[in-house]
């Protein structure tokens, strides 16, 4: 057992980590961006008037949700060039996880969009609105509030996935970690303080979550 | 090449890849059901050093990213004694990991059996494990079943992390066949459909064949 902390290596590589940490909240907070309108589109698509559209997006949410994020990560990344498309590594992970997690959202959006009663559709076409007025206007604001604990939930998911974009060169914490401990033959430092600062964000990230949906929940009167 | 040529020259090596993934997800799942259970009832425990444990555990497994434990299990627990072969460090880490989500399930689903249920136990004299056994978790696993569907897709997503510490998992393979021949698109390609095709001809229909046999052992189906 050789088990010595030292606080020496830890003070070393902590600017570093937290470069790494902005680094991680960057990759999390833009692949959500991406999340936030693919997820809507798909789940738009899914009740588009014409059967088969309704039906490819179905498949292809199912497929996406069912297979590993890193594959897709991966398939991005080296699968891209072959098509004469060169991505870069932020570039293709951004796209991989944020078409990943469009597709969960789009399950979100889609509970949503079903809360929503008949009659507010109805409502719509009595006064004649157009299909893009109902839609913008009437049906998604009052789509989005059901959607927000599980649109939170996703957003403390995508950050714990970012780890995962390091397999391909994105210079995230856990590739910082990585090459910290490469360099100095040194593995407990930087992979309990990655774990730390993970648990440090997630844990306050849930909780920021649970009250913002007990507020729309009170401000609802449900 | 085309993706014909590319199965029958690859398919052998894919195959294995694919064993080993099956491997990994069911120890994963033993651990992770296991654990779940465990939790998942420590947490509704009277004992507030019970619980709290419990608490700790869920919390910490669940705030952390699955790739950070698999890693730390792998090269920092070492310094502390333990040594595990990378196959080992694998499914551990991920039954560990989604054990702590589904303890969270195993709770609520225990929660949602009727208080009628408990009292009834209490009043025919039955100790508390034989409540727990015979009365409540019976019920309790008919309630949790379908989310558990879920998160067994979930977990066997994570399986594909264990190629990262070299477990020569599906995912491992089709990285190898992408670094040796440049073939992305199909070595890609053909593991995710291979995935796909775990997850919804495999795991899918069978929970959904678990549902129905434990509905029909309470009478309800």
């Amino acid at each position: 057992m050789n088990f010595d902390w030292s606080w020496t290596l830890t003070w070393e590589i902590m600017p570093r980590l937290l470069w790494a940490t902005a680094n991680t909240l960057l990759a999390a907070g833009a692949g959500y961006a991406i999340a936030l309108v693919g997820g809507l589109i798909f789940a738009l698509a899914q009740r588009a008037a014409f059967g088969p559209i309704r039906w490819a997006v179905r498949e292809f949410v199912e497929f996406i949700r069912s297979t590993p994020l890193v594959l897709q990560i991966f398939f991005v990344f080296y699968v891209a060039p072959q098509f004469g498309i060169q991505l870069s590594p932020w570039t293709s992970g951004l796209l991989a996880i944020g078409l990943h997690y469009s597709a969960y959202l789009s399950e979100v959006y889609r509970g949503g969009l079903e809360a929503v009663p008949r009659g507010q559709w109805e409502a719509c076409r009595a006064i004649n609105m157009s299909a893009r007025d109902t839609y913008f206007r009437i049906i998604i604001p009052q789509a989005l509030v059901p959607a927000v604990p599980g649109m939170g939930n996703y957003l403390v998911g995508i950050l714990k996935d970012t780890p995962m974009l390091s397999v391909i060169g994105v210079m995230e914490l856990m590739h910082a970690a990585n090459s910290i401990g490469s360099e100095h033959y040194r593995y407990l430092e930087p992979f309990t303080l990655v774990g730390l600062i993970f648990f440090l964000i997630s844990l306050p990230t849930a909780g920021l979550v649970k009250l913002l949906e007990r507020r729309l929940r009170l401000g609802l009167g449900l | 090449m085309p993706i014909w040529e590319f199965l029958q020259k690859y398919s052998s090596v894919l195959m294995h890849g694919t064993w080993v993934t099956c491997l990994q997800f069911v120890l994963a799942v033993l651990v992770a059901v296991s654990v779940a259970l465990v939790m998942g009832i420590g947490k509704l425990s009277a004992n507030p050093l019970i619980r709290g444990t419990c608490v700790v555990y869920i919390e910490l497994f669940r705030g952390t990213s699955l790739l950070v434990q698999l890693y730390w299990i792998f090269f920092v627990l070492p310094l502390f004694g333990i040594t595990l072969p990378n196959f080992t460090a694998g499914f551990i880490s991920v039954g560990l990991n989604y054990g702590a989500y589904g303890a969270e399930l195993v709770r609520g689903a225990i929660q949602a059996v009727p208080r009628g249920q408990w009292e009834a136990a209490t009043a025919l004299s039955m100790s508390p494990f034989a409540r727990m056994r015979r009365i409540v978790l019976p019920q309790a696993i008919a309630i949790m079943l379908p989310p558990w569907g879920n998160l067994l897709i979930e977990l066997l997503k994570g399986t594909a992390l264990v190629s990262l510490i070299s477990v020569t998992d599906l995912m491992f393979q089709a990285k190898q066949i992408n670094a040796s021949t440049y073939l992305s698109a199909q070595a890609f390609g053909t593991a995710l459909i291979i995935y796909y095709l775990f997850a919804r001809v495999l795991i899918t229909p069978s929970m959904r064949w678990a549902e129905h046999a434990v509905a029909r052992r309470l009478g309800r189906s």
